[in-house]
């Protein structure tokens, strides 16, 4: 009984002692991006008992996978509805994997929102484009939310640039997150490029797509290739660039 | 000194003298160790649990076959979750029945008939379990290894031939996206992070086993920790940062927040398949705080052990 005692009371300072230490690898843990669910009731809410349990007891992983899956057989099935649900409960439980956070808006934006423009049983127009415009904005929500949660990663940028450019003909939005993809240290090469072309689209901003384009064809052959070479005679043309300012003919034929 | 003293002392042979006893000694602990594993590799329930592992871990190939990063994602997933509940079920389960079983069959006062120090008995004991948790730690990990080889072999061939006819950069590219996302380095301290963790719940089975009355009642309030364990970081940081609340909640949250072991603080590896980076500092600190739990559940349980009626 007395060892009991002393041992309780060697817990009880050894917890008092562990705290502040428990405590700062939690806070470097969120730093590094470790730890990045919350466990609260909306998780339990939005994941049930057994989901909920799985994930609190170390296996949230493995619980993302089984939902991941069962999103795959809804979809398969175009239960899109189900879908949503799904990949909102996947990318809670798994906010760091960016493939979860793509391939939920991806579903959205592109293949549930033509499904809603050619669905046959909704006979108004008016509201068969609502309803994809509303799948489009879950897509941009869905790649908006990833990125809060992975700020630094590039990919989601380029994926939500994509959107801009495909599914809202906005390319000035779409330049703006080229850009801000090609400022981060694992961005694709291609990123300036694409911010520059989707820039010269832009009514108002042909000067600085112009020199942005100019900027990149300036560093070297590599950079040379026929998009960029096009929009930047298009961009020569418009803004009437001084003949012996503009980029030699005969690279247009490459 | 007569001629026959001397000769006397002369024949007498030192070997003969019994050997001083010393109070730790390396080679009885490696005796209870070995024989500890020894009779840990003999329970069915081991074979049944590292089965299921391993199949688990084979099975995870055929559990998606969606492109090649989701396909390698969930395959990671599912074999670093299996690995990581094995050894935690294997570290509750094997350490659990330990005494109670050494007790029962009356084994234990055999050894400690002899000079053995509880001490030496109990970190033999302990010894043998975290070395059956490594070896059957290494025999998962190389399973999950060779099946990820395999998948990433298959994915590099597909992808060749389906990118003959592009240019060598672009296949080349996608060459490399797969090797990227197949094997990672940083999933290595991770991997180590889920043994630590088997051998924070090891000590920890082991410390509550001394004082439990059966096998059954350790596993129950084990299970209880596992989960108490993994709630620990929200609880301490409501008990530190709320300072409304009942007295009855407070008393409840110091009480879990003080007793219990930060088990979420192990759970990287879920992170770290997501892609994100393991520091040398978030590792070490994370594997220190795991060591640090270990040793002192262990002297813990050495303490209870000793004034134990047996």
């Amino acid at each position: 009984m007395t060892r009991g005692l002393i041992a309780l009371a060697v817990l009880i300072v050894m917890g008092l002692l562990k705290l502040p230490v428990e405590r700062d690898l939690a806070t470097l843990h969120r730093q590094e991006h470790f730890r990045g669910v919350e466990f609260n009731l909306d998780l339990r809410e939005q994941l049930g008992q057994l989901g909920f349990i799985a994930a609190l007891s170390g296996f949230r992983a493995i619980v993302a996978d089984g939902l991941f899956i069962q999103a795959h057989a809804a979809w398969e099935d175009t239960q899109w509805g189900r879908m949503l649900l799904l990949f909102r409960q996947i990318t809670t439980l798994q906010p760091r994997v960016l493939l979860f956070w793509d391939t939920a808006a991806w579903h959205m934006a592109w293949n549930a929102s033509v499904a809603a423009m050619n669905d046959t049983k909704q006979p108004r127009q008016a509201l068969r484009v609502k309803a994809q415009r509303e799948y489009f904005a879950l897509g941009k929500d869905f790649l908006e939310r990833g990125i809060k949660n992975n700020p630094e990663r590039p990919e989601l940028y380029e994926a939500l640039a994509r959107l801009y450019k495909e599914k809202y003909k906005d390319h000035e939005r779409a330049a703006e997150y080229y850009a801000k993809a090609a400022t981060l240290p694992e961005a694709a090469p291609w990123d300036r490029r694409f911010s520059a072309y989707e820039l010269s689209y832009c009514e108002g901003r042909e000067r600085e797509a112009y020199e942005r384009l100019r900027s990149l064809y300036d560093e070297g052959e590599k950079e040379r290739l026929p998009t960029l070479i096009k929009r930047l005679k298009l961009l020569e043309d418009k803004l009437a660039i001084p003949q012996e300012q503009r980029i030699p003919d005969t690279l247009t034929k490459r | 000194m007569t001629d026959s003293e001397t000769s006397t002392v002369q024949s007498f042979d030192a070997s003969t003298f019994p050997k001083r006893h010393r109070a730790i000694s390396l080679s009885r602990i490696l005796a209870i160790t070995s024989n500890t594993l020894t009779e840990l590799t003999r329970l069915k329930v081991f074979y049944v649990l590292l089965v299921f592992g391993l199949l688990l871990i084979g099975s995870s190939i055929f559990m998606a076959q969606f492109s090649f990063q989701q396909e390698f994602q969930i395959l990671k997933d599912v074999s670093l979750g299996a690995i990581s509940m094995f050894t935690s079920l294997l570290a509750i389960v094997a350490t659990s029945r330990m005494l109670p079983r050494d007790i029962e069959d009356r084994t234990v006062y055999t050894i400690l008939a002899k000079p053995v120090p509880r001490f030496e008995y109990i970190v033999g004991k302990i010894a043998g379990v975290l070395l059956l948790l490594a070896i059957s730690t290494l025999i998962m990990v190389a399973a999950f290894l060779a099946v990820l080889y395999m998948r990433e072999q298959a994915v590099l061939q597909v992808t060749a031939k389906q990118m003959a006819s592009a240019p060598p950069d672009q296949l080349a590219d996608a060459l490399r996206a797969v090797r990227a996302s197949a094997f990672n380095v940083n999933l290595v301290p991770g991997i180590i992070i889920i043994f630590l963790k088997a051998c924070l719940l090891t000590a920890l089975t082991l410390f509550v086993s001394t004082f439990a009355t059966s096998t059954i009642f350790t596993i129950v309030v084990m299970v209880f920790i596992y989960f108490i364990g993994h709630l620990e970081a929200t609880a301490r940081e409501y008990w530190l940062a709320v300072h409304g609340g009942g007295l009855v909640t407070r008393v409840c949250l110091a009480i879990v927040a003080l007793l219990f072991p930060d088990l979420q603080a192990f759970n990287l590896v879920d992170d770290i398949i997501a892609g994100t980076v393991i520091s040398m500092a978030v590792f070490t600190k994370t594997a220190v705080l795991g060591i640090f739990y270990t040793v002192i559940y262990t002297l813990l349980a050495v303490f209870v052990f000793y004034g134990k009626e047996l």
